[in-house]
């Protein structure tokens, strides 16, 4: 049998981890090709809703990442994206979820290395935890 | 503030003495209609009514154990823009939460309203209260809330009143301008009615009613029903959340569902004017319904049953009041609300937060502090 390759649905706002992970190309450093980076305008624009979907559609896990506190472009819309992760954090696991599929960050545009760092990790941490429970059942 | 009121009773009876009561609200200059609860003349069944004239005050039904709809929507189309006159409602408490989950997103204005609000009792189900309504006559209102009222039992005809209802914490018009006590009042010896706000002290003390002083057995018998009811909602929680712990049991839960979208319609805070899920998002592409079906085997039609549930979970938990006419809503009997409460206790407990109380709080989900669950980053 293969090896289990999770897959991971990354949320990354344009202006900080999509920029790090643009950086983290032209520097040529490594991270797992499991990850669909989704580029987003702002974090704060991530409906739970999307994260939802994903799960229910068979990822193994979600990443939602923007800029550090104080650096959001918009000013405030990571603030607002860690309260709706709160939530979901609160929901999500009351219906068997791993807390832990769900990851957000903070990747300043400069931190290609820390890009490919968090994504590693996440996907080795998802790699212990296995296939999401929706993979296989007629959830939609 | 906070003045005591007191009514007499009307020839012995609750029902004469609130239609008496709301008569000489209508009969003042400045208010135009009254929102209340009414029987209807072609059926034995209870609705919201728009009264202007006071004669129709005579089918005024608010103790009836019915519980139609939420009528903080109605009040929020009421008070869309200025209506040319004061208007006097008479809510449930979860009528009134929601009402006040509505202000605070500018879709309710409490500026020409008086809230009117009794003590509740509790209601039973559309289904089963059009059979009771059918079975019994005119006195059963005045007679099932004093029997509530002096600790029998709620249940008529062998049915018990809504899960929602029995489950319900928060029983006591807490939001109104006019509070009518039922509990632990002796109601012999005449109506307590509180002023709950500068407003309702106004209007109070322009009504001729005697003056009164708060009821020394009111807050152990407030308690009492609350112990009650927060018992029951423990129970309740508990086997709901062991019958949904897993995505393979929540499918199970939601398996009668249609996705008829009823419970979203009902559900008072429900505050999108267009829902996601009744747009062209989910009017997905033929092909796409085939590739899902190649993937998985099989798929359930019609799709995102689940993903619809869990999305209004996330959506509009923190703004649940608990008021049950999702379930009420239901075609199928699926038991909409408890999934509901058991989330929603737990959304705004983080949050800090409780749907209804303060119209002065934010909604969770619209603010921030710089410093806050820092432990979930990273």
């Amino acid at each position: 049998m293969d090896a289990f390759e999770p897959s991971l649905i990354a949320f990354v706002c344009n202006w900080c981890t999509y920029t790090a992970a643009d950086l983290a190309g032209t520097s040529r450093l490594y991270y797992p090709p499991n990850v669909r980076l989704i580029r987003v305008m702002c974090t704060g624009m991530v409906d739970p809703q999307y994260v939802i979907k994903a799960f229910l559609e068979g990822a193994d896990g979600v990443l939602v990442s923007g800029c550090h506190p104080g650096d959001c472009h918009y000013i405030n819309g990571n603030y607002k994206a860690r309260r709706r992760i709160r939530l979901l954090k609160e929901i999500l696991p009351r219906f068997g979820f791993d807390e832990r599929r769900l990851r957000l960050t903070w990747i300043g545009a400069s931190d290609g290395i820390e890009f490919s760092h968090i994504i590693t990790e996440l996907v080795e941490e998802l790699k212990g935890l296995g296939p999401v429970q929706t993979q296989n059942s007629m959830v939609i | 503030m906070a003045g005591y009121f007191k009514a007499d009773l009307v020839e012995n009876s609750l029902l004469k003495t609130l239609r008496a009561f709301l008569k000489t609200m209508l009969d003042m200059d400045d208010i135009r209609s009254i929102l209340v609860p009414c029987r209807l003349p072609m059926k034995p069944r209870i609705m919201p009514m728009l009264v202007s004239d006071a004669s129709y005050l005579a089918n005024a039904d608010p103790i009836a154990p019915s519980f139609p709809l939420n009528s903080a929507r109605i009040v929020s189309r009421l008070t869309r823009k200025t209506a040319g006159g004061v208007l006097a409602v008479v809510l449930r408490p979860c009528e009134m939460r929601a009402f006040v989950e509505l202000v605070k997103l500018n879709q309710g204005h409490p500026d020409d309203l008086i809230l009117v609000g009794l003590d509740c009792i509790g209601a039973f189900s559309n289904r089963d209260y059009a059979g009771i309504a059918d079975r019994h006559d005119s006195d059963f209102s005045e007679n099932y809330c004093w029997n509530v009222l002096s600790g029998k039992d709620t249940k008529t005809d062998g049915t018990d009143q809504t899960p929602a209802c029995r489950t319900c914490m928060q029983p006591v018009p807490d939001q109104a301008d006019i509070r009518i006590q039922l509990f632990g009042s002796r109601l012999e010896d005449g109506l307590c009615i509180q002023a709950g706000s500068e407003k309702g002290e106004q209007r109070l003390s322009r009504m001729q009613l005697k003056s009164s002083e708060r009821s020394l057995q009111r807050d152990s018998a407030v308690e009492q029903v609350i112990r009650v009811r927060q018992s029951n909602c423990e129970n309740m929680i508990a086997e709901v959340e062991q019958k949904t712990d897993s995505m393979e049991k929540l499918n199970r839960y939601l398996a009668d569902c249609v996705n008829c979208y009823n419970c979203r319609v009902a559900c008072p805070v429900c505050y999108c004017k267009e829902c996601v899920f009744a747009t062209d998002v989910f009017c997905h592409e033929p092909y796409q319904y085939l590739r899902w079906a190649d993937r998985k085997g099989a798929i359930k039609m019609p799709t995102d049953t689940v993903f619809y549930h869990l999305t209004r979970l996330a959506h509009m938990s923190t703004a649940c009041v608990g008021c049950g006419q999702c379930s009420n809503a239901c075609p199928n009997d699926i038991p909409v609300m408890e999934l509901f409460k058991s989330v929603s206790l737990r959304t705004q407990k983080i949050f800090d937060y409780q749907a209804g109380r303060d119209v002065q709080e934010k909604p969770p989900l619209t603010s921030f502090r710089e410093n806050e669950y820092e432990d979930i980053v990273g």
